[in-house]
């Protein structure tokens, strides 16, 4: 049996039996149950997966879980804090920024990390920071606005 | 309401998944109601219904399956007053959910908050052949229409008779009956206390026209949206049950190939692992998808393949193979050919290429499976609840009753979700494992082993006379099918056939099904011609044209785009192009940019759509703006590339889709008809984005490109 590793998940600590090349997706998923993380190609390429890993987004198919042992990990179910939404969850709800929603997640956590790292994005950066997140049902434009949106709420003074 | 059926040619197409078995309406009353509680439920004959549209398709070219045979829609009225909609539909990000809801609150006057939907469910919504051919939209929402008028004048006589008053003066709205003379009131829910009352819809109870609309027509957010943003809603693949496994399959080298050995000795040894060989199906279920995949992975095989076709002789073998599967029974011929060549002033004839697509939604093919003492449920992502049943069923040799298939809200389908293959296999695993087995597709296997856009070969001969009138006509559609293959202007002259070829990869539907294929040769067609004749684009069209929906919407989508423009920097293009479809219209003006490398990027697109009397006007801009920038994707750049049996880019690395870098501005004009019934919008936006691409890549660089895709390594310079 492989060695028991440690995962700070949300905030939460949890001891995980599983080989460490495990991608940490299914360990996630399958083992923690925080399924709003969605599996889309396991190949790194469409970003459905995204969490935040050490605060920058990280496509979860393709980081063993090993390596992201004893670092903190966010997921979409981490954002929300006491019945109030993440800036970027509530531009994407008012903009409905979804059609089938499938890649909502991996959006929402790739955009929470570019905020993270340039609070006032222009288009062009919005674009370059989502161009690894595929939307199939082509919602593009308005998961443009919701984070031109979200970057504005996050900058208001919080009441 | 205009009438518009002699323009309905409902999905006259191969490609349609369209097995037809034999239906039954098997939920008796007394379970209705012992599943939802008392109340008040109606019912509507679907074929009723039907007779009573004015949209009622011809029945020699609708699919009979797409008629139930008994009940197809039912509501319920619970005695808290929530109102239920049950539609065998299902929601794959259409927005359905919302969009038939406001149905329902509007027609029984009832807050939209109190109304919900219910999906999707064999055992609790009515039968549906599926949810595809844009028939969401035209065939639910005045069936729902009906139920909710019915339901309201029950309840108006329920409260005529509590107060023994006529039911005349009273009045329905906000969720209560009330009596203006007595000041009277009961709530819905009130009325419906202690009652099991149902009703088969009686005569044609006349509906709530569009322009009396209150909460149709509105923009209401999409239903659950808050569970979207916090990853709450759970697709299939998300789904758990105790003890349940993870379950694998073995996929054949390439298609078509046959196990001639079998050896699964070194697998067999692991524990908590069961495997399966059926025929040619192997597959393994396990505690982990990893061990899964190993037991999997321990197993000799040898097969058995067969040589098969690549993309390089594709079109050729198509060409050559026109009519080996079935020669066109209802082919178009009109006027004299010869005359229409006789004195032509300009002739062009041409050749147009489709390749072959896939889907790619982005939550693959996935299915839960869960047997209960002979009985099978199965939570699964499709667009065909009712038929996996059936396929269910047959397979494994219980009655229909004893499966049930249930679709939650789906991470979308495009046409790719009608067959039942994960249902079959986490079912033939979770019997064998003796557990719940859940089997999610990886990408590779839904790039592989779903079904694809079929591939096309089209010929167009034409002519126009001096004044840039079309004289002739004839247009040969080689396999990729029938939609939208009629021409929408006016030719006296003309002969339109379809040729089908036996299939080379597994075909099936896809968004707007052939109608993308031949209006990328037909539109591209009309712009060459324009061309010859040395008149605008727009104008060629609207001087050949007839119909005035068509014309409308080039003429809303010139006017967004400002046609015609002057090109102000080198490689800049503009093109246009129309359609209509399954009801509804579409016209697509596009500028593009061509570097010095060639490489192709759209700029900016306006397209105006009109749809008849529009339900959401958000949830139909979704639609709009979503077939825009799907429709980009083959127009430019996808194409499944396969060799002897394999497909040879099945990952997103090598199959190209639209990504943010690639989205142009996009401008959708929304056309609102309120004297036209609702037709659905899910597929025709997306028809003439290609050709008006390839248009505008003419329009920069003057080269006529005629296949799809145009440029998938840039234009050749």
């Amino acid at each position: 049996m492989a060695n028991p590793l440690q995962l700070e998940v949300n905030g939460k600590r949890y001891t995980v039996n599983y080989p460490g090349d495990t991608p940490l997706l299914y360990v996630l998923r399958d083992e923690l149950g925080l399924t709003g993380t969605k599996y889309g190609c396991g190949e790194g390429q469409c970003g459905a997966c995204t969490v935040l890993l050490g605060g920058a987004p990280r496509r979860s198919c393709q980081i063993p879980v090993s390596a992201a042992a004893g670092r903190p990990i966010t997921t979409i179910e981490g954002l929300e804090q006491n019945g109030k939404l993440h800036p970027v969850q509530q531009a994407f709800l008012d903009a409905g920024a979804f059609q089938c929603a499938y890649c909502t997640s991996g959006m929402i956590m790739s955009s929470v990390g570019l905020l993270k790292t340039n609070r006032n994005p222009s288009a062009a950066d919005i674009v370059q920071g989502l161009q690894g997140n595929m939307c199939r049902c082509g919602t593009h434009p308005r998961i443009m606005e919701a984070v031109l949106n979200a970057a504005k709420l996050s900058r208001e003074p919080q009441p | 309401m205009s009438k518009r059926s002699e323009q309905f040619v409902p999905e006259p197409e191969r490609f349609e998944f369209s097995e037809n078995p034999i239906h039954k309406f098997e939920l008796a009353r007394r379970d209705f109601f012992h599943l939802l509680g008392a109340g008040i439920a109606i019912f509507t004959s679907a074929t009723h219904t039907f007779a009573g549209q004015e949209t009622a398709p011809q029945s020699k070219s609708f699919h009979p399956e797409e008629l139930p045979n008994d009940i197809s829609a039912w509501l319920h009225i619970s005695e808290d007053g929530t109102v239920t909609g049950f539609t065998g539909k299902a929601e794959i990000g259409q927005n359905i959910r919302t969009s038939l809801a406001q149905t329902i609150a509007d027609e029984l006057r009832v807050p939209f908050e109190s109304v919900r939907m219910v999906t999707a469910d064999t055992t609790l919504t009515p039968f549906d052949a599926g949810t595809f051919g844009s028939r969401s939209t035209p065939s639910m929402t005045p069936e729902f229409r009906r139920v909710a008028s019915a339901a309201r004048d029950l309840l108006v006589a329920e409260a005529a008779k509590k107060w023994n008053v006529a039911a005349t003066g009273l009045v329905a709205a906000d969720g209560k009956v009330s009596d203006p003379a007595s000041h009277n009131s009961a709530s819905y829910g009130e009325l419906a206390q202690g009652k099991t009352l149902s009703q088969v819809l009686p005569a044609d109870d006349p509906t709530t026209p569009p322009t009396q609309w209150t909460v149709a027509g509105k923009e209401i957010p999409k239903v659950g949206a808050r569970a979207f943003v916090t990853g709450a809603h759970q697709y299939t693949p998300d789904l758990r049950l105790p003890g349940m496994l993870h379950g694998k399959v073995l996929r054949p080298p390439s298609f078509g190939a046959t196990i001639v050995s079998y050896d699964d000795s070194a697998a067999k040894t692991k524990p908590g692992v069961t495997l399966v060989h059926d025929g040619d199906f192997i597959g393994a279920a396990a505690p982990t998808v990893h061990e899964a995949q190993k037991a999997l992975d321990a197993v000799k095989v040898q097969w058995k393949e067969v040589p098969q076709i690549s993309n390089r002789e594709l079109f050729s073998y198509l060409k050559q193979n026109g009519g080996a599967a079935g020669s066109d029974k209802h082919p178009i011929k009109r006027g004299s050919l010869q005359e229409g060549y006789a004195g032509a002033a300009h002739r062009l004839d041409a050749t147009y290429t489709v390749e072959y697509i896939a889907h790619a939604p982005l939550e693959p093919r996935a299915a839960l499976a869960q047997w209960k003492d002979g009985k099978l449920a199965v939570w699964t992502g499709t667009q065909r609840p009712f038929a996996n049943r059936d396929e269910l069923a047959a397979t494994f040799h219980v009655p229909e009753s004893n499966v049930r298939v249930i679709v939650p809200d789906m991470g979308s389908a495009y046409g790719g979700k009608h067959t039942s293959d994960a249902a079959l296999e986490a079912a033939r695993l979770a019997r064998a494992a003796g557990r719940p087995v859940k089997v999610v597709w990886t990408r590779e296997e839904e790039f592989t082993w779903a079904y694809f856009r079929p591939a096309g070969v089209i010929e167009v001969k034409s002519a126009i006379d001096s004044d840039g009138k079309l004289t002739a006509w004839e247009f040969d559609n080689y396999h990729s099918g029938k939609s939208g293959i009629e021409t929408p202007y006016v030719v006296a002259n003309q002969r339109v056939e379809y040729h089908a070829v036996p299939l080379v990869l597994r075909s099936g539907s896809y968004r707007g099904l052939a109608a993308t294929a031949n209006h990328f040769a037909r539109e591209t067609h009309m712009d060459a011609l324009a061309r010859a004749a040395e008149i605008d684009p727009l104008a060629f069209r609207v001087k050949n044209l007839s119909d005035p929906r068509m014309r409308a919407v080039l003429e809303a989508a010139a006017k967004s785009f400002d046609w015609p423009r002057k090109k102000t920097t080198d490689g800049q293009g503009f093109g246009l192009a129309a359609g209509n479809e399954k009801g509804s219209y579409v016209a697509t003006c596009v500028e593009v940019a061509v570097d010095g490398k060639g490489e192709v990027k759209v700029v900016r697109v306006a397209e105006a759509f009109e749809c008849g009397a529009i339900v959401n006007p958000d949830g139909l801009r979704h639609q709009v703006v979503g077939a825009i920038i799907q429709g980009l994707g083959g127009a430019l750049f996808e194409a499944i590339q396969f060799e002897n049996g394999r497909i040879q880019n099945p990952h997103f690395a090598s199959y190209r889709v639209p990504r943010f870098r690639d989205i142009p501005e996009i401008e959708a004009v929304l056309l609102d008809r309120k004297d036209v019934a609702p037709a659905g919008a899910g597929e025709t936006p997306i028809m003439a984005i290609a050709p008006a691409i390839g248009n505008a890549i003419f329009d920069a660089t003057g080269k006529r490109l005629s296949m799809l895709p145009l440029a998938p390594k840039g234009v050749e310079t």
